[in-house]
């Protein structure tokens, strides 16, 4: 009906580079050579600078990699699901005050009944009471904050900032009171490990990350009409109080159990979900998640590797991460107001 | 047919929609005008479910949105926002596809697909559908966003000012569209207008709001006379007859 005569482009010639480059833009591929660059990773962390038997080396190492793998998986599902239910990309699921509550759960143990205890418990009954406690903490909060009639997203990241500042400083006084050795068993516990993991520890988060990927995966297409935000996705059928409620859970079931199986390590989740908004080449959720979770697996396999053979260092990932996030943080924040 | 039977809407002590008993949806072109804030994007929201209103209630074809599923109303309302903003990266191309969602939910048939070209074709995309949002004047964006609605192929149509951001060959293309949306496709368009002299040139009939209330519903003619404009406006309106058509001159 309408035209518009000053723009047909011809197309131009198909020459081999542009064939390469239009192929190489395709989600498809750029997801599959992820993978490809997981399993060299993974190979060369299981198979290379064996001390003894090949056979026990891969053991060990395997379940190190499923860690990594189910880690990475809860991480970057729930930052990119949580960033486009929030309508944004610099916040993640800790905002809301997760690790600070596991912080402060592990503290007021230590706290009330001495590291002796802590230590003594078993590791099994631990990560129950952090999972339970975290996830009854977080469905707590958004019934009361969006399932009334206010429903507010942005009320309900308001309360978490609040609270996860005041379980900060609640955790802050209370340590300040332990004695230094409760002190010291405490900051171990709290620095992500994921090279020893307890093996039905680890099989039990996997249960739980599968199930919380379960339940956003009918939703995919759905995730993709909320990126329009609210109003939009209400006009085109969305029922978006079910929907988002229904991925708020898997949420927060995936973070709380990743978070009590290896300590808090959610900003990972803003790298990874930032970079693979850039890398996957569409801004489909069907791509856009597998591509954080393997994002995920690289930054740990890859930051494992280069501390513990090329430095010599052991379980201090966390705070390479930590560091790099923070700089990462940085340099998101300072783009936003460059533009 | 849309009914608001005595709908209310307060916004703490401000009453943004007034007792408001009004239908839309018969066959052709409705315009709604009326000055800034008097109430015309809430009346939208209302029948839209994105405000729930403190008294009466708001229907489609009898039944009550608050108690049709999400996903059936959308296959026979689709609204057009006053303002637009999406935060991801998304072509022309993905914004008409999300048009289709409540047909298809995401898994689009050839039918879905023909759809979303028309709607492509109807408001001059073309050249731009592989482009990014962010790269586009806002009068192209604005055209993404009808496209988006026309490709949601619903009875009832309701556009928030679509006039935004376009220049004069796009107004009346635009405009043009909308009529064709009604004659031709039959469906039943409600649009917001400030351009009185278009809501006067391509309507079958005018509702006019003003402090929450209806206060005007009558022919094009009868609303483009100084005295209703006044009332509507609170400013003065001339309004002469060329070539046999009203036209309001407000322009200084
Ligand atoms: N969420 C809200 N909270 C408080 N007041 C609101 C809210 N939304 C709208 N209002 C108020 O309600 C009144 C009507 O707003 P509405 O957007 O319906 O006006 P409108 O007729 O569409 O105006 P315009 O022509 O400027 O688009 C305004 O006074 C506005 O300030
Ligand atoms: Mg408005």
């Amino acid at each position: 009906m309408l035209t518009d005569p000053a723009t047909t482009t011809s197309a131009p010639p198909a020459t081999r580079r542009t064939r390469i480059a239009t192929r190489w833009a395709q989600p498809g591929v750029r997801l599959a050579a992820l993978g490809a660059a997981v399993l060299v990773l993974a190979a060369v962390y299981c198979c290379t600078d064996v001390p003894g038997s090949l056979a026990f080396a891969l053991e060990i190492r395997s379940l190190s990699v499923l860690a990594m793998l189910v880690v990475a998986a809860a991480v970057g599902v729930s930052t990119v699901v949580f960033h486009t239910i929030t309508q944004n990309r610099i916040l993640t699921p800790s905002i809301m005050g997760f690790d600070a509550f596991y912080v402060l759960v592990s503290t007021v143990i230590v706290f009330s009944s001495g590291s002796a205890s802590f230590l003594g418990f078993d590791q099994l009954t631990l990560w129950l009471v952090q999972v339970v406690v975290m996830v009854a903490f977080s469905v707590l909060l958004f019934t009361w904050l969006f399932g009334g009639r206010r429903r507010s997203i942005h009320l309900m990241l308001l309360v978490g900032i609040v609270l996860g500042t005041f379980f900060r400083s609640s955790t802050e006084w209370m340590q300040r009171m332990l004695d230094p050795l409760d002190f010291q068993v405490l900051s171990d516990a709290m620095f992500a490990s994921l090279t020893r993991p307890d093996e039905t520890l680890l099989l039990l988060t996997a249960v739980l990350v599968v199930l919380g990927c379960a339940a956003v995966v009918p939703l995919l297409r759905t995730l993709d009409v909320l990126t329009l935000g609210e109003p939009a996705a209400v006009g085109l059928g969305v029922d978006h109080r079910r929907v988002v409620m229904v991925l708020f859970a898997s949420v927060s079931v995936m973070v709380a159990a990743s978070t009590a199986l290896v300590g808090p390590i959610l900003f990972l989740g803003l790298v990874v979900a930032n970079l693979a908004y850039s890398y996957a080449g569409s801004f489909r959720h069907v791509w856009t998640l597998p591509t954080a979770v393997l994002i995920g697996v690289i930054c740990l396999l890859g930051g494992q590797l280069v501390l513990e053979r090329v430095l010599g260092f052991g379980g201090t990932l966390s705070t390479v991460i930590d560091f790099a996030g923070g700089l990462f943080f940085l340099y998101l924040v300072l783009r936003k107001g460059a533009r | 047919m849309i009914a608001l039977e005595n709908v209310t809407k307060r916004y703490g002590a401000q009453t943004v929609v007034d007792d408001v008993s009004v239908r839309f949806g018969e066959e052709g072109v409705t315009a709604l005008i009326g000055p800034n804030g008097a109430g015309k994007s809430t009346l939208f929201g209302l029948v839209g479910r994105l405000v729930r209103p403190d008294a009466g209630r708001v229907t489609v074809d009898g039944t009550d949105v608050e108690r049709t599923p999400s996903n059936e109303l959308a296959k026979v309302l689709a609204v057009l926002r006053q303002d637009n903003h999406v935060a991801a990266r998304l072509t022309v191309h993905d914004l008409v596809e999300f048009g289709r969602f409540p047909h298809s939910r995401g898994r689009l048939t050839v039918h879905d697909r023909e759809h979303i070209e028309r709607a492509i074709t109807y408001l001059d995309l073309e050249a731009y559908r592989n482009r990014f949002l962010d790269e586009l004047s806002g009068g192209q964006r604005q055209r993404a966003f009808i496209a988006m609605v026309l490709a949601q192929d619903t009875e009832y149509v309701l556009l928030d000012e679509p006039l935004n951001n376009l220049d004069l060959r796009h107004m009346t293309e635009i405009m043009r569209l909308v009529r064709t949306m009604a004659d031709e496709l039959g469906k039943r368009v409600v649009t917001v207008l400030h351009d009185i002299n278009f809501a006067a040139t391509w309507s079958d009939r005018i509702v006019a709001m003003r402090d929450g209330r209806v206060v005007a519903d009558a022919s094009a003619r009868e609303i483009m006379r100084p005295e209703v404009l006044a009332a509507v406006y609170d400013t003065t309106v001339d309004v002469r007859e060329i070539d046999g058509r009203p036209v309001a001159l407000y322009y200084g």
